[in-house]
């Protein structure tokens, strides 16, 4: 046990989904998780991949693809929620949709305590800045999740989040 | 140090003449004076105008431009919002949008909480950073001539832009537009995509 990777393709599932969504801009800051679905998206002609110096880029930028017609989406790890706390007043204040897909840290067999302050208040900072936050812990359940946050975010001109456990993500084994 | 030339420019006369030949042009204003400058030179359904969200203003621009690559987009913003958002020149340098103007007004000053300097006062030096990060053409504007030959560039030239334009600190009246966050973005919205579009 342990480090053992999810055993379905739920990267696959998301992009898949974001595909379907006509998501055209996709902002991320790296993350292990997300490395398979960055790949999805990069390889993706409609989709424009856009690496990111800090998470509050990527929301800031989303609102400016929506004001032009374009959907996007977030990508990050929660260790980034704080840095988009500010740029979250917009998001509430102008109604902008807003989606993004945060893979868990500091949660489920942490190795890392500098992980443990953000990923533990990950939910309840999200939500104190208006944002709808939905949690998946189960790999099967990943996709299911991610297209009603979609609809959610697209239909009814909300932030919404996903928060995808770190027991669905797996994590690092630093004693191998 | 570098020169440092007398500042002339006042930032209302300049924003006027550079919104003047706007045609189609998409705008996003930052926060503070530079919205309020934007309001001054002719309110517009084609403005986005920022009342918070400080640093942001120029990765909404990128997203903007990306959505809408025929249409020219101008960010125009104040040198402490730039400031605050740094990183996404280093963003928008590595994505190269053509139709994207970055205008800073630079007053080397944070103009709206009590006059204190920033950090364009004393070292930073805004349009070094862009060149140094990708930007396709970038300036220091500190006289009329120059900002006159420039303004075509923001329109027609292929970007990305960056320029700091060096304004006074001078008082002007404020004049302010709609700060109905859901107003903005849906008259922004109705006028760029349709009704249809906008409210799908």
């Amino acid at each position: 046990m342990g480090a053992k990777p999810s055993p379905t393709r739920w990267p696959d599932d998301i992009y898949r989904i974001l595909s379907a969504a006509d998501v055209r801009q996709v902002s991320y800051v790296p993350d292990a998780g997300h490395a398979r679905l960055i790949n999805l998206c990069a390889a993706d002609r409609k989709m424009r991949t856009v690496v990111l110096t800090t998470e509050e880029e990527g929301v800031a930028m989303l609102a400016g693809a929506w004001l032009g017609g374009e959907r996007g989406v977030l990508l990050m790890q929660s260790s980034g929620i704080g840095n988009c706390i500010n740029m979250l007043g917009m998001i509430q204040e102008c109604r902008f949709p807003l989606l993004a897909l945060i893979t868990m840290r500091g949660e489920w067999g942490e190795f890392n305590p500098w992980q443990i302050p953000m990923g533990q208040s990950a939910a309840r900072a999200l939500e104190n800045a208006g944002v709808i936050v939905h949690h998946v812990d189960d790999a099967t359940r990943v996709g299911e999740t991610v297209f009603a946050a979609s609809q959610l975010a697209f239909n009814s001109y909300r932030a919404v989040a996903v928060l995808i456990g770190q027991r669905v993500v797996g994590f690092k084994q630093w004693n191998k | 140090m570098p020169r440092r030339p007398t500042i002339v420019l006042e930032r209302r006369k300049v924003v006027t003449a550079i919104l003047r030949p706007r045609g189609d042009a998409l705008v996003v204003t930052g926060l503070g004076s530079p919205t309020y400058d934007a309001a001054a030179a002719g309110d517009h359904v084609n403005n986005f105008y920022l009342w918070g969200a400080m640093g942001g203003a120029a990765m909404i621009g990128l997203g903007l431009a990306l959505a809408q690559p025929k249409r020219r987009v101008l960010v125009i913003t104040g040198d402490g919002e730039m400031l605050m958002g740094l990183g996404s020149l280093a963003t928008i340098g590595v994505q190269q949008p053509p139709n994207l103007s970055i205008i800073v007004l630079d007053n080397e000053h944070y103009g709206e909480t009590g006059m204190q300097e920033t950090h364009t006062r004393r070292a930073a030096d805004l349009a070094g950073v862009a060149r140094a990060t990708g930007f396709r053409h970038s300036a220091t504007i500190d006289n009329p001539q120059q900002l006159k030959t420039w303004i075509p560039k923001f329109y027609r030239t292929a970007g990305p832009i960056f320029a700091a334009v060096k304004v006074t600190t001078n008082r002007v009246p404020t004049i302010l537009p709609s700060r109905d966050g859901t107003h903005i973005r849906s008259r922004f919205r109705e006028a760029l995509l349709g009704p249809q579009r906008a409210f799908e």
